[in-house]
């Protein structure tokens, strides 16, 4: 048994790993949000799924210009990325503007911004729909593969309990990605002056205002960078997986929420963390559930596993791995 | 203030006279007519994402109505169709029945398209003795409730799995399978069967795992598929998942033939897997009828009439109505020419053994399922849809 673990070991990390930077960078847009407004924005699941459609978007685009067989497909993908990411920052600061600021401005209980986010995610999820059956046909849409490139890495002869593992070239570009977009991110809040006033904010909102910080832009910047990354992850979420449909954002918005609340949430680094091992512990439990338990629980009960640990976490650090009893969020 | 108050007023009892005399004008014109009017009513998704394969089934019924009204006018009869729209929805449908039942012109139904709305309207159809030819209903629930009107011409659930495990086992010599199911009614009750049968032959089951539906990542399962090294993957669920299934499977190196269930034969099955979907097999229970010469010209006939092309499902709606038809001919004849019950037609329905259709040949058995029930299994070659006919496994 325990044999049968090791011997797939390399392969659920590299697919865990996948899965667990991209609910990483989902997360943080949660933890952001929640970080400064003590909202939960539902609807940056959505955020999520409109990057990836508006990626493919894009990427249709270009290739019916010809673009894609004259140019390196690396080019086309920061293109691609970088257009979704601009794309779904200014819808979430849109989204603020429309929905949450209102609300804001009218001192309504934050019960009522978090139906609100509900009811955006609804619309996203159905616009987006509707966008997509009128230009295609069908709503689940099948981008065209950039990283194709299979590798192998032997390391059976190198290691012999362990077997060999395989992956596509976008792998890589998922990792490189995330990786860089988390450093920089936690590069912008921690040395930056946008980010020391996303921290003030976070901290105490009337006292930064008196501070001579603007804090209604301050938000809106927080949201245009959790809805970039979150829409940018959306297109890596495309490239990785190749098929995408509307419904994509909420059950994986559930899961980064998750994420979230078990790094602890309102903590950048915690949101980190807790992407990645939920990411691993889903597909350790995807890849071993039924090995360990001779058959009774099959993969179907991975879900279960991920979330009796979490359960587990916050019985005993119900403030999440990285999280603070203070109030110190962002 | 007051006139206000009267336009809405005024827009009403103007929509009102307006329906009225609609509704005069059309009895006007059907009374004008001095045959009796049998009708058969269509209950099949007319609107919605299932609008394509029920739009399809009418087309397939109309035609066939349309090729026998001839025999029956000769009779005294005037034989139209009635569409009704079930959306797919079990509310919608039951409904629909309700109307239909206080039709008394309708004598018969060809419907639907999903199980799930054809058991409780089935139902209604049985409190007031209308017999229903289902074409495309699949579920063993449909005629194990042993209701004297309800038939199908297309086989059953607890049929395709067993008989995909026929042709993994004895012609794709498979000896150890791993199966993936999507924890859903049909497709975990289709790796059941599937997984039964190809254990009673001889393989050897790997594993058994289920998915989430609506997830986009499944290389948990897969990579243990790898480990256990099978030579055949079966995967009871729907091309959504199916798709990726198969692509993350060869991504992972696994260049072993993969088998489905009728929920995958789409064309979204080739979109989302691309070139993976070679050596990908799936069984169904609708065969390709332009192989035979009958079916040509049938396929040519609905071209000409509707101004488009057949859909698998459209021989199933033209075979149906037929079958109808022909039972209600038989009980016509029986009852010396004149208008019989809707009691006397469901027994003519259910008395027919031998009827040849374009699809498929028809006789029912006490049930109401069709002896001559065939599954299909197909097979990509390429990535292209529709796949290839490679075998068909009739259930005697």
């Amino acid at each position: 048994m325990l044999q049968q673990i090791i011997q797939i070991l390399p392969q659920v990390l590299v697919d865990g790993l996948t899965l667990g930077f991209i609910y990483a960078v989902v997360a943080i847009g949660y933890t952001l949000v929640y970080g400064i407004l003590e909202l939960i924005n539902f609807a940056h699941g959505d955020v999520f799924m409109t990057g990836s459609f508006i990626g493919a978007g894009v990427l249709f685009f270009l290739m019916s210009i010809g673009f894609l067989s004259s140019v390196p497909s690396l080019i086309v993908f920061i293109i691609v990325i970088l257009i979704a990411a601009l794309a779904t920052g200014f819808l979430g600061v849109g989204i603020e503007r429309v929905a949450y600021r209102p609300l804001r401005r009218r001192n309504a209980p934050k019960l009522i911004a978090l139906i609100t986010s509900i009811g955006i995610s609804f619309i996203l999820e159905d616009v987006v729909r509707f966008i997509a059956e009128l230009k295609t046909g069908n709503y689940i849409i099948t981008a065209p593969s950039l990283f194709k490139t299979q590798y192998h890495l032997n390391i059976h002869s190198i290691m012999p309990f362990f077997h060999n593992v395989t992956f596509q070239a976008s792998f890589l570009v998922v990792l490189v990605v995330t990786v860089v977009m988390l450093i920089s991110l936690d590069i912008f809040v921690n040395r930056t002056k946008w980010g020391m006033a996303m921290r003030a904010v976070a901290q105490d909102r009337e006292t930064a205002s008196l501070m001579s910080i603007n804090v209604n832009r301050v938000i809106s910047v927080t949201f245009f960078i959790g809805s970039a990354l979150g829409g940018a992850t959306g297109v890596l979420f495309m490239i990785q997986y190749g098929t995408i449909d509307p419904y994509i954002g909420f059950i994986l918005g559930i899961k980064a929420f998750t994420a979230a609340v078990l790094g602890g949430i309102g903590n950048i680094r915690g949101a980190m963390l807790g992407g990645i091992l939920l990411g691993l512990m889903e597909m350790f439990a995807a890849a071993n559930l039924s090995t360990i338990t001779h058959g009774a629980m099959g993969a179907e009960y991975k879900d279960v596993f991920a979330f009796i640990i979490l359960i587990l976490v916050l019985i005993f650090k119900p403030e999440g791995l990285f999280g603070k009893a203070v109030v110190e969020k962002v | 203030m007051n006139i206000k108050r009267l336009i809405p007023l005024f827009s009403i009892i103007v929509l009102i006279l307006g329906v009225i005399s609609g509704c005069a004008s059309g009895s006007a014109g059907g009374g004008s007519k001095a045959k009796t009017v049998i009708k058969i009513a269509t209950q099949t998704p007319l609107s919605g994402p299932e609008a394509t394969i029920g739009d399809a089934l009418k087309l397939g019924a109309e035609l066939a109505i349309d090729d026998q009204k001839a025999a029956f006018a000769k009779k005294g009869f005037d034989l139209q169709i009635a569409p009704y729209d079930d959306q797919a929805d079990p509310k919608k449908g039951v409904a629909n029945a309700q109307l239909i039942a206080s039709d008394s012109s309708i004598l018969g139904v060809v419907g639907h398209l999903n199980s799930g709305v054809a058991i409780p309207s089935s139902e209604v159809y049985d409190k007031n003795n209308i017999v229903m030819v289902s074409p495309a209903n699949t579920a063993t629930a449909v005629t194990d409730r042993g209701l004297k009107t309800v038939n199908r011409i297309c086989a059953r659930d607890d049929f395709q799995g067993p008989a995909g495990a026929n042709y993994a086992v004895n012609t794709l010599k498979a000896k150890k399978i791993f199966v993936i199911q999507d924890k859903t009614a049909y497709g975990s009750g289709l790796a059941q069967a599937f997984r039964d049968q190809a254990a009673k032959l001889g393989a050897q089951i790997v594993g058994y795992e289920g998915i989430t539906v609506g997830e986009k990542d499944f290389s948990g399962v897969i990579s243990q598929a790898v480990a256990q090294k099978p030579d055949l993957i079966y995967f009871g669920g729907v091309y959504a998942e199916g798709g990726l299934i198969i692509k993350q499977a060869r991504q992972q190196g696994l260049n072993i033939p993969i088998m489905g269930g009728d929920g995958m034969d789409s064309s979204a099955t080739v979109q989302i897997a691309g070139d993976s979907v070679k050596n990908f097999y799936f069984s169904t229970v609708v065969g390709d009828v332009t192989k035979t010469a009958k079916g040509k010209k049938f396929a040519d006939d609905y071209k000409a009439k509707f101004g488009k092309n057949i859909e698998s499902y459209s021989a199933y709606g033209y075979d149906s109505a037929s079958v109808l038809l022909q039972g209600l001919m038989n009980a016509i004849d029986k009852n010396g020419g004149k208008l019989p019950t809707r009691q006397a037609v469901a027994q003519a329905v259910r008395a027919i053994t031998n009827f040849d259709g374009i699809a498929t040949k028809v006789g029912f058995d006490s049930k109401g399922d069709n002896n001559f029930a065939k599954i299909y299994i197909y097979k990509f070659n390429k990535a292209a849809y529709p796949a290839t006919q490679v075998s068909e496994i009739t259930k005697k």
